[in-house]
This record gives structure tokens, sequence and C-alpha cells, in this order.
């Protein structure tokens, strides 16, 4: 009987070591409002529209925030919030993120609505990376290539794209990303190879394969194989025209409204389909699911296809959706961060749209107001989201749970 | 034929099949002469570059000094996610480690005055520990909250490049003169010595005694795993966590001790890098080697042995490839393209096998990393 009641135990212990550290948490950032965000004087302003803005003064909000934050921990310490603490907590740390940027632009204005158009826009190459990782590991096969994925359609479509135009430019990348995903699926499904070591070999094949045809082509023959003009917003009617919203999720490019696109489908297909049922079967237990007659590896074949042709969109995103030219290892390592957005949000499409927020917020926040000198040296603020990221998943996320079958070949009886 | 001579043969075609690729790869991107049609001067091309990469790695004197030296830190890094792999966790923070190692390294080297009988070790055991120290944080946040190290090395890797960029600025580490992230340089006494000591004075020989560093952390590594209980428990816990818990293992201590140990390995790859080829340190004195030592351990299945092996291998094509990119238009990053191919065929022996139309059996190659659960 002991072992039909522990679960409940055992839970509800982890909840009340998690109901203290969020307290903590807000123990710290109260410490953090009085004794940084009170530092700089001086009103800041967030610009909405042209026109238009909002101001904060900086150390007053500082003061108020640090103090309800204070009285917040003391709640949630003492007896917690019950079902609202999620809201609480979402409430706080946008409260907090204000106060942030309000000490930051003490003093100074800027465009509060660009920087948040600019994370949405930002965010499209990490959670089309991270609906790729998703796709393939919910099916059973571990994809540590997004990198490489993203890099080589960046690379391909750049080309593809200055050669004909940007349709097939995309195209061409969505291809390449099948292409690559093509090799990880022979590897790893018929040749049974490793995933992770398939995974960072093709990462390391992106990498010098671009950079060679970088330097050795692309270099050379800049203006016709390397030069496109990337595609312009589109004002979605009605909705672009709801206040401080609309220009935000509605004057975006075409590959934000993919990228959204993505996740919708992507979640309502893995619960609501037989073909999301299946998938997850196949990794988590995929014996069970050849049993029942699933063709196991023929799935896992057309899941990973799948996810290299959504990794090729978010490539294209580089050249085609802002920069307008492919530059070597343009990605940056945002293939990993793409990585760290699947793991961030539990395998889950929306989670990871979560966790590909935060990065680009991150980014967008650094571009933005990286030049207000605050005091403290610029490395600290662009940490900073490193910083968030750890704490986040050490205090709040904790051990996530993987696919079960993510990296073992399946072999038929 | 036996074991030993079977694996060396898959290797041998595997690297054959990996230059193929690579040919290929060179011949078609020579837009020029293919779009003239002058395939001859193509093909001369590829000779010229391959020929530029032997000569550039074992033709010389010089170019196995070349070689020792890019294999140094990739055989120390490359031990650090090795050692970690064995205990089943999937260390991608070299790059921070080897920062940490290069930053504490670099202060005792140039912080104390002390006769180098004592300074070298004294400073390779500070990288070791500097290295050890910010490698445990990752096992800490696991064991302790269950976080996982794939995020948090990666987000550890941002912070230390930062925090070494901070740092290379401040008083106490910025070389006078300087505005830009670089640092004093480290006291003589503290210098690792040249690897080619006894040739004299010829000052292209870069080879240093890190190498010997580097030898022995291998061996160490391989003590470790073989005649150490702590060695075993780490290779158990890799193994299956479960059963090492029920067997009783303390299996959170066992993930610190080993993020440690990783963190210690990659810390002697800073250390090595900024006491014998820098003699200081800058932003860039990790580069992409942290990243390149995961492959180098995926290369060899993270043995000891296999580990010393494929950074010897990484190390000469580095060396080679900068000979083939002074010789001819090829870029060196040919070699990045080189390296992922020879990872790939090697992973793979059934797709050689099926290429060469070997007959016998392949062995498959075992895995590395169990997965992201546990």
């Amino acid at each position: 009987m002991t072992a039909a009641a522990m679960p409940e135990r055992v839970v509800s212990a982890e909840q009340r070591k998690r109901a203290r550290s969020v307290g903590i948490t807000y123990l710290v950032l109260a410490m953090v409002c009085f004794f940084i965000f009170t530092r700089r004087p001086g009103d800041a302003g967030f610009r909405i529209t042209e026109t238009s803005q909002f101001t904060l003064p900086a150390q007053g909000f500082g003061w108020a925030l640090g103090i309800v934050l204070v009285a917040v921990a003391a709640a949630q310490l003492l007896r917690g919030f019950g079902r609202l603490s999620n809201v609480v907590l979402a409430l706080a740390t946008a409260s907090f993120f204000m106060s942030f940027l309000a000490w930051a632009a003490a003093g100074d204005s800027f465009s509060f609505v660009g920087m948040l158009q600019d994370t949405v826009s930002r965010s499209v190459p990490i959670t089309l990376g991270a609906i790729g990782g998703i796709l393939s590991e919910r099916s059973g096969v571990i994809n540590i290539s997004i990198e490489g994925m993203l890099l080589a359609a960046a690379c391909t479509s750049a080309i593809g794209a200055s050669l004909t135009n940007l349709w097939l430019g995309t195209l061409v990348g969505v291809l390449t990303g099948v292409g690559l995903a093509a090799i990880l699926a022979v590897m790893s499904i018929r040749y049974k190879v490793d995933q992770v070591i398939v995974g960072f070999a093709i990462n390391f094949f992106a990498l010098g394969v671009t950079s060679f045809i970088s330097f050795r082509v692309l270099v050379p023959n800049r203006d016709t194989m390397n030069n496109l003009l990337p595609v312009t917003p589109i004002r979605v009617p009605l909705l672009s025209d709801i206040p401080f919203l609309g220009p935000i999720f509605f004057v975006q490019t075409i590959f934000v409204y993919f990228s959204f696109a993505a996740v919708a489908l992507t979640t309502w297909g893995l619960y609501r389909t037989k073909w999301g049922l299946r998938t997850r079967a196949i990794g988590e237990y995929p014996k069970a699911a050849g049993t029942l007659g699933v063709d196991v590896n023929k799935l896992r074949y057309r899941n990973l296809l799948l996810a290299g042709a959504v990794a090729g969109v978010g490539g294209a995103w580089w050249p085609i959706g802002i920069v307008g030219r492919f530059d070597q290892n343009i990605t940056n390592g945002r293939g990993f961060i793409a990585l760290a957005a699947v793991i961030f949000g539990r395998w889950h499409p929306v989670g990871a749209l979560c966790g590909a927020l935060v990065f680009a917020l991150a980014e967008a926040v650094r571009l933005k107001i990286g030049n207000f000198d605050t005091g403290i040296p610029s490395e600290f603020l662009i940490m900073a989201p490193y910083v968030v990221t750890i704490i986040v998943v050490a205090g709040f996320i904790g051990a996530s749970r993987a696919p079960k079958a993510a990296g073992q070949p399946y072999e038929d009886q | 034929m036996s074991e030993t001579l079977k694996s060396l043969r898959f290797t041998l075609l595997a690297v054959i099949a990996a230059l193929f690729v690579s040919a290929f790869i060179i011949v078609i991107t020579d837009i020029e002469a293919l779009g003239d049609g002058n395939f001859g001067q193509a093909f001369s091309t590829l000779g010229t570059a391959y020929w530029g990469l032997f000569k550039g790695s074992f033709g010389s004197l010089r170019a196995i000094s070349n070689t020792i030296t890019g294999a140094t830190p990739l055989l120390l890094a490359g031990l650090a996610v090795s050692s970690a792999f064995k205990a089943g966790l999937f260390n991608i923070g070299a790059t921070g480690q080897m920062l940490a190692g290069a930053i504490t390294g670099l202060w005792v080297g140039f912080a104390f005055q002390l006769p180098p009988i004592i300074h070298v070790p004294l400073a390779l055991l500070a990288a070791a520990v500097g290295g050890a120290l910010f490698g445990a944080i990752p096992g800490v946040l696991k064991a302790r909250t269950g976080a996982h190290e794939v995020i948090t090395t990666i987000m550890l890797n941002g912070i230390a490049s930062f925090t070494v960029l901070w740092l290379l600025k401040t008083e106490l580490f910025k070389r006078e003169g300087r505005d830009d992230a670089i640092s004093k340089f480290v006291e003589d006494s503290a210098k690792l010595p040249k690897l080619f000591w006894f040739m004299g004075k010829r000052i292209d020989l870069l080879a240093h005694t890190g190498f010997i560093v580097a030898l022995l952390a291998t061996f160490a590594f391989w003590w470790l795993l073989r005649k150490t209980t702590l060695g075993f428990e780490m290779q158990a816990t890799g193994f299956n966590q479960e059963a090492a818990r029920y067997a009783g293992m303390k299996t959170k201590s066992l993930m610190v001790v080993s993020m440690a140990i990783a963190g210690a390995f990659a810390g002697l790859a800073g250390g090595s890098e900024v006491l014998g080829l820098y003699g200081y340190a800058s932003g860039t004195v990790a580069g992409d080697i942290g990243f390149d030592a995961i492959a180098v351990a995926l290369l060899g299945r993270s043995t000891p042995i296999g580990t010393l092996v494929s950074a010897l291998l990484f190390g000469a094509l580095q060396a080679g490839g900068r000979q083939m990119q002074v010789d001819t238009d090829v870029p060196i990053d040919l070699i990045v393209v080189l390296r992922a191919l020879i990872v790939m065929f090697i992973a793979a022996p059934l797709l050689v096998k099926a290429i060469f139309r070997v007959k016998g059996e392949a062995k498959a190659f075992g895995q590395t990393f169990r997965g992201w659960g546990g």
C-alpha cells in the first residue's frame, strides 16, 4: 500500500520545494529592485508609436515594485497562492522586466513596440528549429543537428533566392533541410548509427560546407549569388489595427505567420490526430506501437523529413526574412538555443515557442538598449539571458521527461 | 584478422571515403575552372590541396610540431567530453570550462614569482581547479534540481565567454596600454617548456610540453576508468543510473564529481594554451576547441586511446589545412567538412562496408549518449 500512497507525497514535497524556491526568487528580485533599479534617476520613455509613448519613473517604479515583491514573497512563503501562483509569477516577472527596462532607459526613451516586434521576428528560426527538434524527438530520434539544418538551409536559400526568386529560394532551403534530415534518418534508422554522433557530424558538415562555399563561391560572386531583397512585413487587415498588440503580432513577415501556424498545427497534430498518437507512441514505446501494426521506421522517416522541412524554413528566415544575404556561420548557435527551447518547453510545441520568445526577447533587448550607459558593464547585460535561463530551468522546470525511446534504434521483429 | 586490425581497416576506409567526398566538393566548387571547362586545372588544384594537407601535417619537423600543437588542447578538451560521456552526461560546456581554467591558470601565471619547478605545476593545478569548479556547476544543478546539462552547459559557455571578456578588461588582468580584451603576459617561470627545446632556437616549433600533460591526463583517464572504484561507479551510473542507485552508489554526488573531473580536463586545456602556446589570454583563447572536442570524443568512442588518436588526427588535419589554404585557394573550412565526414563514416561501419563491398562483420558502434532522460 505504501507504493500507492507514495506518488502523492513525493509530488507534494516537490511542490513545497518549488513553492519555497519561487518565494526566495521573489525576494532576490526585490533586492535587485532596491539595490540596482533605484540607482538611476529620470523617467524612461517607452515609445508605442512614432508619436505616442508612456513614461515610467525609473526610481519610483523600482521602489514600488521592490516593496510589492517583498509582500508577494512573504505571502508565497507563508501560505502560497494556490491556483493563482503561476499568474502571480508571470505578473511579477513582467513587472520586473518593465522595471529593468525603466532602469536601463532612465532619462532616455526607446521604441518599446519595436523591441517586441523584433522579438517576435527573431523567434522564428528558434521556434521552427525547435519544432523540427520536437517532431523528430517525439518520434524517437534525437535531433542535435537543428543547427546544421538551419545553417545549411540559410546558405542554399540565399543562393537560390539570389539566382531565382524568394519563393524558389525558400523551397531550396526547405529541400536542403529535408536532405540533411534524410541523412540523419538513413544513418540513424537504416544504419543504426548513434544519433548524437550523426547529429553532430551533420552540424560540422553544414558548418564546414557553408563556410567553404561562402569563401570559395559566394565571396567572389557576391552580386549574383548572394544578394537579394528580403520579404517585407504584411499587415493583417483589422488585426493590425489593434492598439499595441496589432503591430507586434500582425505587422510581420510571412515567416512569422508560418511559424505560429507551425506551432498550432504541430500541437493539434500531436495531440488530436491519429498521426500524433502514433508519433508519440513510437517515441515512447515503439515496440508496443509496432506490435499494434504501426510501421515504426516508416513513420520515423516521414516525421524526420517533415522536421527537416520545417527547420529549412527556419534557416531561410535569415537571408529571405531579414538579412538579405548569407554570412559565414550566420546562425551562430541558434540551433542549439532551439534545442534548449525543446527541452525548456518539455517537448511541447507551445512550450518551445515560449522558450524561443524568451531567447528572442533577450536578443532584442540587447540590441535595443545595449547602447544605454547603465554603469554596469555591457557584458553582464548580454549574459543576463543565459543566467535567467539557468535560473528558470533549475528553479522552476527541473527535470523534464524526454520521449522515452529517443536515441534508440528500432529493430523490426 | 584480429579485432584491432579489423577496426583499423574500417577507420582507414572511412578516412578514404571522407577524402573522396571532400575531393568531390573541392572540384565542384571550383567554379572558375569548371566554367571554362578546364577539368585539368580543377583536378590539379585538388592534387595540390591534398599534398598540402599531408605536407602541412607530417611533411617536416615543423609540420609535426604544428600537428602536436593543434592536438594538445583538442585532446584535453576531448577528455573533458569523453569522461562526461562515460558517466552518462553530455558535456557541451568544454568551452566555458576551458575559459575558466585559462583565467585561473593565467592569474597564477602572472601574480606570483616562483621558481619554474613550482610555478608551472602550480599554474596548471590552478587551471585544473578553475575548470573543475566551473564544470561542477552543471553537475550540482542536475543533481539538485534535475536541470539538464545540455541546457546549462550551453548557457554557462555564454556566461564564461562574456565574463572573460569583461575580466580581461579589468585592472587585474588587462595589459598596459591596451583597451581590448587581452591580458598581461604570464611570468617566464610559469611558461610550459617547448617540446623541441633540444632543437635550439627554432622559434617556429610551437609544440610545448602541454602535450606531455595531455598524455598524462589521458593515462589518468584510463587509470580512473580501469583501476579505481570511482571510475567504475561513474561508468555504472552512465550505463544505467537506476541500477547504479539500487546498487548503493551515490549517483547524485557521482554526477557532480564526474562533471568536476571533466571540467578539470578542460581547464587544463585552457591552461596549457595560455601557459604553453600564447603566454597570455584573450577572448578567443578557447576558440572552437570546446565544440571540436565533442567530435573528438565521439570519434574516439569516449575511450582514452580513441580520444588520443582522434585528437592527433584532428590536430594533423588542422595543421595540414593551414598549409593547404596557403598553397591553393581551397579554404581551411574544408577541414571541418572532412572531420564531419570522417566522424560520420567511422560511426557507420555498415555504410562503409556497403560502399567498399568489404566482407565480414562490421562491428556496430556502441551508443555514446543514452537519451535525454535521467
